[in-house]
């Protein structure tokens, strides 16, 4: 029995369509959503989502929430001492992106936007890729097959397509695995995000296209985006939509789980949206300052997705503050690491820009390398070992 | 025994589909009308009968989630032929083709591969409405990372569609829609030329034309009626947009002395430009006129009553020929 249909036969009866992922019962304006840890760091319970969780798989979260975020501040003050040229932050979107990206299978695949760096902490991307993409070292250093972790997209939605394509290829060979679209609110206002969601439904693709809705597309407020609830959305392309407290890692896991195994058993795709909010500035280059008031992003720091995991771990005794001290301990030497290895990252020597364009050989590009070769020659002893700091 | 037929343009790249999918069951054909119908001009005729809806599969009326889903399949392994109906129906695709497709290999540091072939008929002279008769192959051509080809003839066509199929990278193919019903002779084994290799289709000595796709055949009778006027006319097909073939194309401009370059999509701008640089940073001392262009006006595709007016036709590529010759 699939996990899936398991959660279907414990139904509760204010679902009117007698599934966990069916329509809402109350008014738009109301939205159920689901929740397994209060802001306060209560445990709850969901009919539809049970969740058995150890007291080290909770710590094992906790950790990664704690080390993500630490990842993202040392990112943020690397920029803002000249290191990178700029930092897209994660703060307070923590717990959507470790409680979607741990309930990834080994074989699930994920592609991601540009903001997913605690997914790609999940999928075992090391952390030095990202700092070096926005140092501006490259566009994307892993490779994505080693990681099932597709490369950062920067065009808003076009990666919901790749996603769907992949889990279209996925059912072609009848594998049984699934695929995670990460995209933002302001993201599902693209055309390649809603063709990708009649795609997937049309072709009942396994993708769970997994919305983290901050709230805000740089300036422009949800409701600039959208008259109904977002998950109401998937609706009208024929296929479940919910709702998760996307504070809540337990939930966020739970959720994507459940998603995740619905699109495996062959049930198609599943919009889930996690409520969450962007509690730092779009990029290090924007100023929210222009645009929301200070009092919003109070109200949330209330709801801050690793202080309730914090708090229910120290209430229930599942872990003592030696532990706590160990984590930032550890937090503190992956930064200390990353910022020396982000110091150290060699500028690529100029010449490597041309190895890359094709598969197979080009000839203008061969012509062109061979050109600027000999220009820099005339400036250089040995242009294709130098750094590029001597060819500027 | 000689396996020689004849068959048009439109059939060729059929045979050339077919067994691109017999010798590689990754090969996929996706595209709006692919299947029963074998697409509008029937190139994908009867494939799906004999491959399944798996392998030639309708898809919803998007463009850019053809090419979008084409690109995940690419990804998972999948060598995906995507049929753009007509070549104005592309740009919703625009950003896929340009900023997904072409750009992911060098963006993963050479960590992924995407064969994915985008077929897109091409060019006017068909009598139809508005976005149907579009020449837009400099924007692609234009683009690092994509390789644009265009067939002129059913044993290109036959040829050519199968190594665009075998490329690594991503390849934009060019059909010349006109052409499509036009017979000619079609060895499946002979040994094809090289993808990106430039043809001389009749050789001559004081004049060279280049052109491609739609254009080649316009210049071909232009060269006859020429060589009654005592005027020999080497013809060049292109065959390859992106990269160009300039040494074949040198060769001959340092044989002739002279180069008219013709194509549909106008000339602003255009392939006939980057040809006229790029033969004259080469061939500077061989040239006794400068490069000329015929190709199409800096105007939206017209309305079809005035197509043949817009279009290049065998007395403006004579009359740029007599151009250059008077230099």
């Amino acid at each position: 029995m699939t996990m899936a249909s398991e959660i279907e036969g414990s139904q509760p009866a204010h679902h009117a369509a007698g599934h966990p992922f069916g329509p809402p019962a109350g008014p738009a304006g109301d939205p159920p959503l689901v929740q397994l840890l209060t802001p306060e760091g209560e445990r709850v319970e969901h009919p539809d989502f049970p969740l058995e969780v150890t007291a080290e798989e909770l710590r094992g979260l906790y950790r990664d929430l704690v080390l993500v975020r630490r990842v993202d501040t040392e990112a943020t003050a690397l920029q803002r001492q000249g290191e990178l040229g700029i930092w897209a932050s994660l703060l307070g979107q923590e717990a959507a992106q470790i409680g979607s990206g741990r309930a990834l299978a080994p074989d699930d695949y994920a592609f991601p936007t540009y903001r997913e760096h605690g997914v790609a902490w999940c999928r075992g991307v090391d952390p030095l890729n990202l700092l070096a993409l926005f140092r501006g070292v490259h566009h994307g250093g892993w490779d994505p097959d080693e990681h099932n972790f597709h490369l950062y997209t920067i065009v808003i939605g076009d990666q919901a397509l790749h996603a769907t394509g992949y889990g279209m290829g996925l059912t072609m060979e009848g594998a049984e695995s699934a695929v995670i679209a990460y995209f933002g609110d302001g993201a599902t206002s693209q055309g390649d995000v809603n063709e990708a969601f009649i795609f997937a439904s049309v072709f009942n693709a396994p993708v769970v296209f997994f919305c983290q809705n901050n709230q805000w597309a740089i300036s422009e407020p949800l409701e600039r985006q959208s008259k109904i609830p977002l998950y109401q959305r998937a609706r009208g392309f024929g296929f479940p939509g919910i709702r998760v407290d996307g504070n809540d890692v337990l939930a966020v896991l739970a959720v994507t789980r459940a998603a995740l195994e619905r699109a495996r058993a062959g049930e198609g795709p599943t919009f889930v949206e996690a409520f969450t909010y962007r509690m730092g500035a779009h990029t290090t280059s924007d100023d929210p300052t222009r645009y929301r008031l200070a009092s919003e992003l109070e109200t949330w720091k209330l709801k801050d997705p690793i202080e309730r995991v914090k708090a229910h771990l120290a209430r229930t005794g599942q872990a003592d503050t030696a532990f706590f001290a160990a984590v930032e301990a550890e937090a503190d030497e992956l930064a200390a690491r990353l910022r020396h290895d982000c110091l150290a990252l060699p500028d690529p020597a100029p010449l490597s820009m041309f190895d890359h364009p094709y598969v197979e050989p080009h000839p203008l590009v061969a012509e062109e390398r061979e050109q600027f070769g000999a220009y820099l020659s005339r400036f250089a002893e040995d242009p294709a070992s130098s750094s590029s700091t001597e060819g500027r | 025994m000689s396996a020689r037929a004849t068959t048009t343009l439109a059939k060729a790249l059929n045979m050339g589909l077919r067994s691109a999918m017999e010798r590689d069951p990754k090969v996929l054909i996706m595209g709006e009308d692919v299947g029963k119908l074998g697409g509008v001009f029937r190139v994908t005729d009867g494939l799906q009968k004999d491959f399944g809806e798996q392998r030639v599969i309708d898809t919803p009326l998007a463009e850019s989630g053809i090419v979008g889903t084409a690109i995940g399949l690419a990804l998972r392994g999948f060598r995906p032929v995507v049929e753009i109906q007509f070549d104005g129906f592309v740009y919703p695709a625009f950003d896929q083709i340009v900023s997904q497709l072409a750009k992911m290999h060098a963006r993963s540091l050479g960590h992924v591969r995407l064969p994915v072939v985008v077929r897109i008929p091409v060019g006017g002279g068909i009598g139809a409405v508005e976005h149907h008769s579009e020449s837009n192959e400099a924007y692609f051509a234009h683009t690092a990372g994509l390789r644009v080809v265009a067939c002129s003839n059913p044993a290109d066509a036959y040829f050519m569609i199968q190594q665009a199929i075998a490329s690594e990278d991503p390849v934009v193919f060019y059909e010349p829609k006109r052409r499509y019903w036009e017979k000619a002779e079609l060895d499946p084994e002979a040994t094809p030329m090289p993808l990106h290799e430039a043809r001389v289709v009749r050789p001559g000595e004081h004049v060279t034309v280049a052109a491609y796709g739609p254009m080649v055949r316009t210049c071909l009778e232009a060269a006859t009626v020429a060589e009654q006027e005592g005027r020999s006319l080497e013809v060049i097909d292109l065959r390859s947009l992106s990269p160009l073939d300039l040494p074949l194309l040198c060769a001959s401009v340092e044989r002739t002395g002279r180069l008219v370059v013709v194509h549909e999509a106008p000339v602003f701008l255009g392939l006939g430009a980057e040809v006229a640089a790029r033969v004259t940073e080469r061939c500077f001392y061989s040239l006794q006129a400068p490069v000329l262009r015929v190709g199409g006006f800096h105007l939206p595709y017209p309305p079809a009553r005035l197509e043949e007016e817009y279009l290049p036709d065998l007395d403006r590529v004579l009359d740029a020929v007599d151009r250059s010759m008077a230099f």
